[in-house]
């Protein structure tokens, strides 16, 4: 619960800094170009003399919006498909299962390429691009979960205990697939955030204007020769931590809505 | 009587098969058990007689043939007169839900019942993976032991119990099945068992014709 907590805090800490950062926080300073890290700028500063901490802020928090966007479109995607695959079974089950295989079958980063570039890329293009090719995993984890708990003796005997279809729904099957599925809902944000991080960095994504950990983290390659290592690397471990801190809470959760470890 | 030939749960020329191309488990089984009477059905293992028991409770629809209650089919909505206890009464609790829960699904047993079957009170505000398979038995026989339950289906609900809870459980079973006047299929490779609480007792192999 602690860690819950804590990760919770920090990353939607990060989240409301950036959105409600002023622009004025990581303005051109060309009199402060390249200061390495010290009080005034924690992170040090870049060739335009923009502060790095607070671009890796809201670069991070640019991330979380277009991950939350893509979860949200995810999810919702994973949820009817998963959840008619398993209840209507035959066909639709059979095309729905070709489709996740075929999205699973193409690497992960050339569908995202593909896709943010058939779209013109920019912001548009990355948020569509990770939010319609993270739901064949979460896909699969609802049609199962749908399937094993619909399947299992003590739903069949709610069934024959006189139970209608709506409340052997309500009281037995969303409490099963729920916690699952949310748990699954918030690992996909650091895939997403990676994802977004890692296209952006290739150059199919966001803007070079845009303060993005993908191209903060681009940018900084030019200037790691030059020994201006805090380029790369506060930005680099902010997006790393935050990427962990989802999975933190995601685990957390996991375990503490699993009957068999957690019962409240 | 002559009212009473038609009350009962009948299996008519039942036949059921796994798959599409599987071998017939059952093929043109006849079996009726009458209110109050219970039925030993007996066999070697891996003979059909849980799957028998599923078609009885209908769980499992017959391919060939059909199950009767008092002489029409089993009602599909509602709570249903067939009622079925397992083998294993770890999977036919939900995990997420309290004992108490799970006991009332059904009806409401009232206390009597509760101490008849050896459930002590604090189990009710228990997490099903706090108890033992034998105590969780006692939960599902008693949730099933309801007012509008006529035939019950037990498919070898005592292999886990120890030898003194065994007794008590199938005492207890018996006297609700008198008092209710339950019609019983008992599937179990125990003659011993069959030959002490079941009135009449039937071999598969020697119904089944597969």
């Amino acid at each position: 619960m602690i860690y819950i907590g804590l990760a919770g805090i920090y990353l939607l800490g990060i989240f409301f800094l950036g959105i409600f950062m002023p622009e004025s926080a990581y303005e051109v300073n060309y009199a402060e170009k390249l200061i390495p890290p010290c009080a005034d700028h924690l992170f040090g500063t870049d060739f335009m003399g923009r502060d790095m901490l607070m671009r890796s802020v809201k670069g991070l928090s640019v991330s979380m919006v277009i991950a939350l966007l893509a979860a949200g479109v995810s999810s919702v995607l994973a949820l009817a498909f998963g959840v008619a695959a398993a209840v209507f079974g035959g066909k639709l089950d059979a095309i729905v299962n070709w489709c996740v295989d075929l999205f699973m079958g193409i690497p992960h980063l050339v569908l995202l390429i593909l896709i943010s570039f058939m779209l013109g890329r920019g912001a548009k293009g990355v948020t569509a691009a990770v939010a319609l090719t993270h739901w064949p995993e979460l896909t699969r984890v609802v049609r199962s979960e749908v399937l094993s708990v619909r399947s299992s003796q003590y739903v069949r005997a709610a069934y024959k205990m006189g139970k209608s279809h709506l409340r052997v729904a309500w009281e037995h099957v969303i409490p099963h697939v729920l916690p699952v599925y949310l748990v699954g809902v918030i690992l996909l944000f650091p895939h997403a955030i990676m994802h977004e991080a890692s296209i952006t960095f290739l150059g199919f994504g966001l803007p070079a204007e845009k303060p993005a950990v993908g191209v903060i983290l681009s940018e900084s390659m030019k200037y790691i020769a030059m020994g201006k290592w805090w380029l790369m690397l506060f930005p680099g471990l902010m997006l790393l931590l935050a990427v962990m801190l989802f999975d933190v809470i995601g685990e957390n959760l996991k375990k503490l809505w699993n009957p068999d470890s957690g019962n409240e | 009587m002559q009212g009473d030939r038609e009350k009962g749960l009948e299996a008519r020329d039942v036949g059921f098969r796994y798959g599409k191309n599987g071998s017939w488990i059952l093929k043109g089984v006849n079996l009726t058990v009458r209110p109050g009477e219970r039925v030993g059905l007996t066999g070697p293992s891996g003979c059909g007689k849980s799957t028998l028991a599923k078609i009885l409770a209908g769980y499992e629809s017959p391919l060939e043939g059909e199950v009767l209650y008092d002489g029409s089919p089993l009602p599909e909505k509602g709570y249903c007169p067939v009622q079925m206890i397992y083998q294993n009464p770890e999977q036919a609790v939900n995990p997420r839900w309290k004992m108490e829960g799970i006991l009332c699904e059904g009806w409401t047993p009232d206390a009597e019942l509760l101490r008849d079957m050896g459930i002590e009170r604090e189990w009710l505000k228990r997490w099903p993976a706090e108890l033992s398979g034998g105590e969780l038995q006692r939960f599902l026989i008693a949730r099933v032991l309801g007012p509008e339950t006529k035939f019950l289906i037990c498919d070898e609900i005592s292999t886990m119990l120890d030898v003194i809870t065994q007794a008590q459980v199938w005492e207890t079973l018996l006297r609700a099945a008198d008092r209710q006047r339950l019609g019983m299929l008992v599937v179990t490779h125990s003659t011993a068992l069959a030959k002490r609480v079941c009135t009449r007792i039937v071999s598969l192999q020697e119904i089944n014709q597969s």
